[in-house]
Order: structure tokens, then sequence, then C-alpha cells
């Protein structure tokens, strides 16, 4: 006998549901084999943290006296160009835009100090950052210049909207060439000198759900700290690549489009980044309830690391020039261990995704449904998964 | 037995003269190379460890001083932002001498500067700037 969301969140309200970490479940399927956890578990809490360079908020900017049009002028927040075609008053900040006069990578390898990511790391930290405007000036929004210093409170609206987060699943790089190379995942020693994982695994929302039954539009989840919502599927969903026995995708699959109140979140889940070489890059914090319906879902959710597999990809010749070229398959228990014997040699590990953070994401989102203050919704629409 | 890091900054004139050689044979030092930076006939720089009898060491640094070479102590080295560290393990594979560490129980990387030989590898290495360097 099945169990239903809304079930689940009558226990919620009577302070009778139990809920466990996609850690603790595997734990609890070993003692207890799947059929009985998936009578005694209603929830299972997943979390990750981890770049995430599809990150960005929208902003609407109280009006001054006389009014402005900022839509087809130009601003910035802290010098960081933020895109005003939207309306007199909404303006967007990506996580990767840079200043202009940010040297980049003119001299190689660039740092990327500061760009989009860390304008929303400090606004959400409190501070205040400088706002400068120009506009073309019209009868009804006549000023054409501003300079303020804001605060995120000073903003009507302050919304993280994020169109690709939550990779389910991602390649591991490693360097074929001579010569040390700067990607997006990470410095890369050559001849393999190192494999560079992003992924928390076992814990990560999307490999706990991998046929997306209980994720989908409208899902209700922990995000940057706070409150948010999967409000479409993330860009590049791809529910079509190589699932194991499992139904685990092989390689990255589907991604998810999120948003929330960037006035609920926390620095302490949304960080500024500088990857040399590459950019600057937003670190989010996320996790996904899982509700218990079945045993099926106590089976996706009790995944371990040495059974979610990925590829190995070479990011010095392959991956930018698209060969498609797989190296091989490595699974997370290997890639945790520190070493992966691949290529004929031990190759050491690094990861991106900080799975100290995830777990702490899991626990905070248990705690959080644990005391009545966190509902799981019903998606309203699902995920493509063909 | 004395062991002393210190950083050597070689006035032009003097990046042909071998101060390692000179320390090993005439001053019985031991030394150990941490870094080198030579752009010939514009400067050098040497941070080295020198290690053996406090007489040793101490007669060796007289020499660098009197030829004419600046000799700095290596007061602070590489420093870990602990607050700014995420724990992501990014810097682990690059660490030579395991100075950053993982314990994979707790996934909790830690620093320990006595392992450190300021090699800089990890300092492009983290994206959330938690290694910072200091002479």
């Amino acid at each position: 006998m099945g169990k239903t969301i809304a079930e689940i969140n009558e226990k919620i309200k009577k302070g009778k549901a139990v809920v466990v970490t996609a850690e603790e479940i595997i734990d609890l399927v070993k003692t207890k084999g799947t059929k009985k956890a998936s009578q005694e578990v209603d929830v299972v809490t997943t979390g990750t943290f981890s770049p995430m360079c599809s990150s960005g908020a929208y902003f609407n900017i109280k009006q001054p006296i006389p009014r402005m049009k900022i839509g087809g002028g130009r601003a910035y927040f802290n010098n960081v160009p933020v895109y005003t075609g939207f309306a007199a008053a909404d303006v967007l900040l990506g996580a990767n835009a840079l200043p202009d006069d940010d040297p980049r990578n003119a001299v190689y390898p660039g740092q990327f100090l500061y760009g989009g990511a860390h304008v929303l790391e400090a606004l959400v930290g409190g501070k205040r950052i400088v706002y400068t405007a120009f506009a073309y000036g019209t009868d009804c929004y006549p000023l054409k210049k501003r300079e303020e210093s804001l605060a995120l409170k000073d903003f009507n609206d302050a919304v993280l909207f994020n169109p690709r987060n939550g990779y389910q699943n991602y390649n591991v790089a490693v360097n074929l060439s001579d010569k040390i190379i700067y990607t997006y995942m990470g410095v890369l020693r050559p001849r393999s000198g190192n494999a560079n994982y992003c992924s928390a695994g076992q814990l990560s929302p999307l490999l706990n759900d991998p046929l997306y039954r209980t994720i989908g539009i409208g899902t209700r989840l922990f995000l940057g700290g706070g409150v948010g919502y999967d409000c479409w599927p993330g860009t590049q969903q791809n529910p079509a690549v190589p699932r194991g026995k499992n139904k685990v995708p092989r390689g990255a699959a589907g991604t998810l489009g999120v948003i929330g109140d960037l006035k609920s979140m926390s620095s302490q889940w949304l960080r500024g980044v500088s990857f040399t070489g590459y950019g600057t890059t937003l670190a989010v914090g996320l996790g996904v309830p899982i509700p218990i319906l079945d045993e099926e879902m106590v089976v996706f959710t009790s995944v371990r690391d040495e059974d979610i597999w990925t590829r190995v990809v070479d990011y010095s010749h392959d991956y930018p020039q698209g060969t498609g070229k797989v190296l091989g398959e490595v699974n997370y228990g290997a890639l945790k261990s520190g070493k992966i014997h691949f290529l004929n040699k031990d190759i050491p590990t690094g990861g991106l995704s900080s799975y100290l953070k995830a777990r702490e994401v899991a626990e905070t989102l248990k705690k959080w449904i644990l005391k009545g203050k966190f509902y799981l919704t019903d998606p309203v629409a699902p995920l493509p998964s063909s | 037995m004395a062991k002393k890091k210190v950083i050597l900054t070689f006035p032009p004139a003097l990046i042909e003269e071998p101060v390692t050689y000179n320390l090993i044979k005439n001053y019985d030092c031991k030394i150990n190379i941490l870094k080198a930076t030579v752009r010939p006939k514009e400067k050098g720089r040497l941070v080295i460890e020198l290690n053996g009898s406090k007489e040793a060491v101490s007669r060796g640094l007289n020499y660098l001083k009197e030829i004419g070479i600046q000799v700095e102590p290596l007061a602070q080295e590489v420093r870990y932002l602990k607050d700014r560290c995420a724990h992501c393990t990014a810097c682990i594979p690059h660490c030579p001498t395991d100075a950053l560490s993982l314990d994979r129980e707790e996934m909790k990387v830690s620093f320990h500067g006595e392992r450190c030989i300021i090699c800089e590898a990890c300092l492009p290495v983290c994206a959330y700037k938690a290694m910072e360097i200091q002479f």
C-alpha cells in the first residue's frame, strides 16, 4: 500500500513523520530491508553544495525621484553589469558577469576575483553595494544618471533565479595533454595528474529520484538557506542518457530550474567563487525532500556511491573540441576514496562539490520537516523523462 | 641541530653565484630548495631551508649576507582561512606534502602548516580563496 504526499504532510503536521537523510536510508535498508523501510520512512532528504554556473537573481529597484527608466540603459552593481532589458526597474544579475575592466584571461590564467556571484554573496550577507545607472531619459522617466548605495532590503524584490542547477550526475575531468589547464572543472594537471568530479553522489537530489517520479515543477526545496521551488526543467535537461539497471544515469542527465526569495537566503549557502582561468560562479546549497510513496522510492533513495557511475572525459582536447569521446567509467565510491585506477595508473581525485556541506543541507532540511516548518508539495507538472 | 627557512634575493650580479653548492660544500648545511625564481640578468629569488648544526647554519647565513645576498626569514607561510573553506576537496590532489589533508569519514579538509613547503600549488586551485600566501 502506497503513501501520498498529502498523507505524509498530515504526519508532518502531527509531528509524526519519519524523516531520514539519503545517507541514513542506506544503513536503514541494510538492517531492515526495502519493504520495511518503505513502510516506516516518510521522507528522505537530499542535499548538495556545489558551483552552479547557471545562477543569478532579478531585482526590482525602488524608483528615485524623478523617476528613471533602466530598460535599454546601462546599470551596474559594484561595477558588475546587470542586464537591463526588462522594463523600467527590473534588472537581472548573472553569477558569471564580470566588471567591464576585469582583464579576464589577458594575462593567462586570469584570477576572476570578483563577479556577479560575489555581488550576490555580498548582498545576501547584508553588505551594501554601489548601484550606478545610466538611462536615455523619457518624458515619463526623465532621470538619466544615478549612483546609490543599496542593501538587499532596499530592493522591492530580490529573487534568486537559476536556470540550471542540481545537475543529475556529471563528468569526471582529466587532462591528457602535457600542459596544466584551467577549466570549470578546476585546475587539471597534465598527463592525467588529477581527476576532478562534481557531484554529491548518494546525497545528490536527482540521483535519489532518477526517473523524476517525485521531483517536478512546483517541488518545494531548500535553496540557498531558504525555501525555494523548482519552476521549470533546468536547461540542458537530458533524460536520455544511458542508465544502469538501477535506472541511475551514467552521465550528466537531468537538471532543475529553481527560484526563491533571495531575502530569505544566507551567504553560508550562496558563495561567490573564482575559478582560475575560467571565471566567477555561484556555489549553491540545494536540497530536495523525497517522499517515500512506495518501495521503489526506497530502492531509489538508498542508492550508494559505489552504484553511481559516471564518465571520464579529457578536458584538454575532447571536451573543448566536442569529440564526445569517453575514456571510461568510474563510480563515486572509487572517486571519493581519493584515488582511481584508470588509464593504467593511480590518479588522485579532487571534488568540486562539498560532501560535508551536502550533509549539512540534508540534515537542515530534515530538521525543518521534523519541526513542522516545511511541507512537501506535489509537482504541478513533471520534468521531461524521455 | 638547527632548521631555518629563508628567502634569498639575488642582485643581478650575483645570480651566477653557486650558493647552494657553497652552502653544502663549505658550510656543511643540508639544503632543501622550496622555491626558485631566476630571470637571467634580472633577478633571482630562492626560498630554501637550511638544515645543520647551529654553528653551520649561522655561518652559512653570514656567508650569504657577506657576499651581498638579501636574506629574510620566512616568517609567515601559507595561511588557511578556515571560515572561507567550503571543504570541496579540490585542493587535495594538488598538495604534494599532505599539508592540506582530508578526513574521508567527515569529508573535512584541514591544513597542517608544518608540512607546507610553500609550493603555492593550492593558491590558483581554491575557488573559495581560502588559501592565502604571506611572506
